[in-house]
C-alpha cells in the first residue's frame, strides 16, 4: 500500500512537465489551429538552455533564475519561429504546418549537438529540495513534491489569465471563433504570437524543470512530443484543464503499467487513448470543431489518366531505369532499390491523403509490419524469399484493417494522432515483445535468394514490384471504388446521400494503403538483410509524410515524384555533410514556404500555364 | 388504401432544452408537391434533417409508403428511392460535372465498390440524358468547383434525380439562384413530379415559388405544426399572416395559441 502511494505521486511528479509541455502545445493549437510539432525540441531547448544557465548562475537564488529565463529566451525563439516562418503559411492546410515544424525540428535536434555536444549532460540538484521526505515510510524526492503541486498551481494561473484578463478572454474567444475575434477587430497576428510565446515558455519550463530529474540529451523531443500529442488527445485539444487530466491519467498509467503489465507497458497508454477516442471522439474535455477547413487535397483541376503520349514518355522512362545495372555498380542499385521501395511506400501513402482525404502520421506502422511479416515467414515459418514476400504484407494488412476500423471514425488532427499511436503501439511491441521481434537487436539474416541475390537482381525485383503497385494504385484512383473514396473525401453529407458507405469505404482504402506500405516494407526487409524497430518509427512516418506533401498531394504522381526527390536529397546530403538533419531540415521549411503545393503541383501549374499561352 | 408516400408522425427533436421541433405530423402523397414554410428558426432545416436521416428524432416516427425509416441513415434511404438536396449544395468540388453525375449513377447501380475499370465508362447514355435535363449538357466536362452556384444548384438535382428517386426532399432549392433561374428549376422539378408520380417536399423564402408551384403547404413556426392547407387557404390564414407580418392589433389575442 505505501509503495503504491510512492509510486501515486511519482506519477503526479512526472506529470508536472507533461502537462505544462502539453497545456503550450493545446493552447496554440486552439487558437492558430497549428499542430506545433517543434513543441518537443522547444522542450528540449528548455532543458539545454536551463543547464547552461545553472552553470554561470550561482546560487539558490540563481538555479531559479535560470529556469525561468531559459524558459523565457526559448519563448523568444518560438516567437521568431512564428513570426519568420508560421504567418506564412497559416492559410495552408494543418499537414503543412506539421511538415513545417518538424523540420525545425530536425534542424533543431543538430544545433543543439554542435552547440552542446552529443553527450549526456546532467543538471544540478534543486537547491534546498535535494532531500527526501518520508510519506508512510516511502522516502519521496522533495523535488517530486514541489513539481507534484506546482503542476495544479500553474493550471490555476492559466485559468485565472484565462478568465480575469482581457487577453486570456480574447484567447478563449480565439478558441471558439478566431473568425469572430477577427470580424471584431482584434489583431489577430499579435494575439496568435502572444499565444505562441505562452505556449512555447510553457514548454520550455517543462524542459527546465527536469533538469534535476533525468540526464538532458538530445533525443528528448521525439519521446516527449509523441507522449504530448497522446495528452493532448485524450485531454481534448484546446482545453488546458483536459490537457491536465489527461496528464495525470498518462503518467498513473506510466507509474502503475510498469508494475502490473511491464512487457505491454508502453502500449498500456496508447491503448487507453484509442479506447477515449472512441468513446470520446473529440477527447475528454474537447469540443467538436465547428469550422472544419477543407480537406487536403480538395483542389478543383479533375484528376484524368494519362494521355497516350504521357504514356510513352512513362514507358519510356521505365525502360531506361530498368536499364540502370548495365552501367552502374553495387552502392548505385542499392540506392536505386530503395529508393523504388519508397516510390511504393510513399504512393501508398498518397493514395489515402490524397484520394482518401486520411491524413496519416503513423504509415510506416504498415510497412514495419510488413518487414517483420516477411522476416516471421523466412525465419519462422521457413518459407523462401518468393513466399515472405508474398505472405509477410499479410501482416501489415492485417494491422491496417485493426487500426484502420479506428481512424476513420475520426476526422482531421484527431485521426492523424490515432494514426502516430497506433503506429507507436506498434512500434513497442517490436521493441519490447523481444522473444519474438529480437526486440532492440532485430531479426538478422534477411538475405534475397536466387536471382535476387545479385545486386542487379534485386534491384529489378524492387523496380517491377513498386511499377506494379503504382500502376494498381493508379487503376484505383480512376475506378468506381476511387471516385467513391473522393466523393466522400470531397462532401460526406453529400456522399451519404448517394448510398455511399463512407466509412466502410475509407476503412477499405486505409486497409488497401496498408497493404502497399507493407509490401515496400517486405522488400526493404530483403534490402537490408535485417528489419529493427526503426521500421515503424515515427521519423519513418515522417518520412512519408514529407514525400508526399513535398511531390504533392493535390497531384496524381506527387507520392512517386516526392519519394524520388526526397530520397536522392537525403542520400546525398547524408554523403555530403554530416549535419544531414540540419540541412534537411532547412530544406523541408524553404519548401513548404516556396511551394505550398508541392514540386508535382508546381509543375502543373507550370504546364497549365504553358498549355494555356500555346491553345 | 395504399399508405402514403411520406407519413410523420409526432416528430419530435431538441438540442440542449431548445425544442427545435415539437410534435410534427404530417403526410405525403405520390406526386404530390409539397411546401414547408415558416419563419427563420421555425425548425425547418432540423425537419428536413429528421426526414433524410442526418438528424435523428427524439420522438416520433418516420413512415416511407408504410415502412418504418425512423432514423435510418441517408445511405438507405438512397437505396429506398429517396433523392435529397441541401440548402448549401452539396456536390464533388475535385471531379467534373460529367464524373459527379458518374459517381451518383454508379451507386444507384451498386457498381461503386469496383476497384478496376474506368469509374466515367459505363452509363454513359444515362449520364447525357440527367444532365440534359437539367440543362448542363454543355458543361459536362468542367471542373464542378468552378460553376457558378445557379450551376451547382442544378447538378445537385441531378445526382439528386440519379437513383429515380419516388420522393425528392429539397432543402431551399433556389436558394442564391438568379430569378430566371429559380423559375425554370422549379417548373422542370413540378414536371418531374407530374410525369413520375414522385412526391416532393421542399423548403423555400420565396413565396411566389411556394403559391405556384405547392399542391399543399405546411407552416412551422416555433417547432410546431401551425397551419397546413391548399395555397389559398394558408394566404388566408390569420396566423401565418401573424407569423410573417406580425402581430397587429387586430391579431394580439390569437398571437399566444
Amino acid at each position: 500500500m505505501d509503495f503504491f502511494v510512492a509510486q501515486f505521486l511519482t506519477g503526479l511528479a512526472s506529470a508536472c512537465s507533461l502537462f505544462l509541455v502539453a497545456s503550450g502545445l493545446s493552447i496554440i493549437f486552439g487558437v492558430t489551429r497549428i499542430v506545433n510539432f517543434a513543441h518537443g525540441a522547444f522542450y528540449m531547448l528548455g532543458a539545454y538552455v536551463a543547464y547552461s544557465l545553472t552553470e554561470r548562475f550561482s546560487g539558490a537564488l540563481g538555479f531559479w533564475a535560470a529556469l525561468v529565463c531559459a524558459a523565457a529566451l526559448v519563448a523568444v525563439l518560438g516567437v521568431a519561429m512564428e513570426i519568420l516562418l508560421l504567418r506564412r503559411i497559416y492559410r495552408a492546410p494543418e499537414l503543412f504546418q506539421l511538415l513545417a515544424t518538424f523540420g525545425v525540428t530536425l534542424m533543431v535536434e543538430d544545433l543543439v549537438v554542435l552547440v552542446f555536444g552529443p553527450e549526456d549532460l546532467l543538471g544540478p540538484r534543486a537547491p534546498g529540495l535535494k532531500g527526501a521526505v518520508d510519506i508512510l515510510g516511502q522516502a519521496i524526492p522533495a523535488y517530486d513534491l514541489f513539481l507534484v503541486a506546482l503542476g495544479p498551481l500553474v493550471l490555476g494561473a492559466i485559468w485565472l489569465a484565462f478568465h480575469n484578463t482581457r487577453w486570456g478572454i480574447l484567447v478563449r474567444a480565439a478558441t471558439q471563433d478566431r473568425d469572430m475575434v477577427a470580424a471584431l477587430g482584434v489583431n489577430q497576428k499579435w494575439l496568435f504570437t502572444s499565444v505562441f510565446a505562452l505556449g512555447v515558455f510553457l514548454a520550455a519550463l517543462g524542459g527546465a524543470l527536469q533538469l534535476p530529474r533525468e540526464a538532458v540529451n538530445h533525443a528528448m523531443d521525439l519521446k516527449i512530443i509523441v507522449e504530448v500529442f497522446v495528452v493532448v488527445v485524450i485531454g481534448g485539444l484546446g482545453s488546458v484543464t483536459g490537457a491536465f487530466l489527461a496528464a495525470v491519467l498518462v503518467c498513473e498509467l506510466n507509474a502503475f503499467g510498469v508494475l502490473v503489465l511491464p512487457q505491454v507497458s508502453l502500449v498500456l497508454v496508447f491503448a487507453v487513448m484509442a479506447l477515449v477516442l472512441v468513446l470520446r471522439p473529440y477527447g475528454l474535455l474537447g469540443r467538436p470543431d465547428g469550422a472544419a477547413r477543407p480537406a487536403i487535397g480538395t483542389f478543383i483541376t479533375p484528376w484524368r489518366p494519362f494521355t497516350a503520349r504521357e504514356r510513352m514518355l512513362v514507358a519510356a522512362l521505365i525502360a531506361l531505369v530498368a536499364l540502370l545495372p548495365l552501367g552502374a555498380g553495387v552502392y548505385v542499385l542499392s540506392v536505386a532499390a530503395e529508393i523504388a521501395i519508397f516510390v511504393l511506400f510513399a504512393a501508398s501513402l498518397h493514395f489515402l491523403m490524397g484520394a482518401g482525404g486520411l491524413p496519416s502520421f503513423g504509415h510506416a506502422a504498415y510497412f514495419g509490419l510488413g518487414a517483420y511479416g516477411a522476416a516471421f515467414a523466412l525465419k519462422l515459418a521457413g518459407l523462401s524469399m518468393a513466399g515472405a514476400i508474398l505472405l509477410g504484407p499479410l501482416l501489415g494488412l492485417a494491422g491496417a484493417v485493426l487500426f484502420g476500423w479506428f481512424c476513420v471514425r475520426l476526422s482531421g488532427v484527431y485521426s492523424a494522432m490515432l494514426t502516430l499511436a497506433f503506429a507507436q503501439i506498434a512500434w513497442a511491441v517490436a521493441f519490447q515483445w523481444v522473444g519474438v521481434t529480437g526486440g532492440d537487436n532485430g531479426l538478422l539474416g534477411i538475405w534475397p535468394q536466387g536471382f535476387a541475390a545479385t545486386p542487379a537482381g534485386f534491384y529489378w525485383l524492387a523496380l517491377a514490384l513498386a511499377i506494379m503497385g503504382v500502376a494498381a494504385l493508379r487503376t484505383l484512383i480512376f475506378s468506381p471504388f476511387g471516385y467513391a473514396l473522393r466523393a466522400a473525401r470531397d462532401n460526406a453529407a453529400r456522399a451519404e446521400a448517394l448510398g455511399i458507405d463512407r466509412h466502410r469505404i475509407q476503412w477499405a482504402a486505409f486497409a488497401l494503403a496498408g497493404l502497399f506500405a507493407a509490401v515496400a516494407g517486405a522488400l526493404f526487409a530483403f534490402l537490408k538483410g535485417s528489419v529493427f524497430p526503426d521500421t515503424l518509427g515515427i521519423p519513418l512516418s515522417v518520412d512519408a509524410l514529407a514525400m508526399v506533401l513535398l511531390g504533392g498531394v493535390e497531384t496524381i504522381s506527387g507520392g512517386v515524384v516526392g519519394a524520388i526527390a526526397y530520397k536522392l536529397l537525403s542520400i546525398w546530403l547524408m554523403s555530403e555533410t554530416v549535419h544531414s538533419k540540419l540541412v534537411l531540415g532547412a530544406v523541408i521549411v524553404t519548401l513548404v514556404v516556396a511551394f505550398p503545393h508541392g514540386i508535382g503541383g508546381a509543375f502543373t501549374r507550370l504546364r497549365d500555364r504553358l498549355g494555356g499561352a500555346a491553345a | 388504401m395504399s399508405p402514403p408516400l411520406l407519413e410523420a408522425e409526432s416528430l419530435a427533436k431538441s438540442y440542449g432544452g431548445v425544442a427545435a421541433v415539437r410534435g410534427v405530423s404530417f403526410s405525403l402523397a405520390a406526386g404530390e408537391i409539397l411546401a414547408l414554410i415558416g419563419p427563420n428558426g421555425a425548425g425547418k432545416s432540423t425537419c428536413f434533417g429528421l426526414l433524410g436521416g442526418q438528424v435523428k428524432p427524439d420522438a416520433g416516427t418516420v413512415r416511407l409508403s408504410g415502412q418504418d425509416i425512423t432514423g435510418a441513415p441517408p445511405r438507405r434511404l438512397f437505396r429506398l428511392g429517396v433523392g435529397r438536396t441541401f440548402q448549401i449544395a452539396a456536390t464533388f468540388a475535385s471531379m467534373s460535372v460529367r464524373e459527379n453525375v458518374a459517381v451518383a449513377l454508379l451507386s444507384h447501380h451498386r457498381a461503386l465498390a469496383r476497384p478496376f475499370g474506368r469509374a466515367t465508362h459505363p452509363h454513359h447514355a444515362e449520364t447525357d440524358t440527367l444532365l440534359d435535363l437539367v440543362g448542363l449538357a454543355d458543361q459536362a466536362g468542367r471542373a464542378s468547383g468552378e460553376l457558378a452556384y445557379g450551376d451547382i444548384k442544378r447538378l445537385e438535382l441531378a445526382l439528386a434525380l440519379a437513383n429515380a428517386p419516388r420522393l425528392l426532399l429539397m432543402d431551399e432549392p433556389t436558394a442564391g439562384m438568379a430569378s430566371g433561374e429559380r423559375i425554370a428549376l422549379m417548373r422542370l422539378v413540378a414536371r418531374l413530379a407530374r410525369e413520375r408520380n414522385m412526391g416532393i417536399l421542399f423548403t423555400e423564402h420565396d413565396m411566389d415559388v411556394v403559391f405556384e408551384h405547392a399542391d399543399r403547404v405546411l407552416v412551422l413556426d416555433r417547432g410546431s405544426l401551425i397551419a397546413q392547407g391548399p395555397p389559398a387557404a394558408i394566404r388566408a390564414d390569420a396566423q401565418v399572416r401573424v407569423i410573417y407580418l406580425g402581430t397587429g392589433l387586430t391579431f394580439a389575442g390569437d398571437a399566444d395559441a
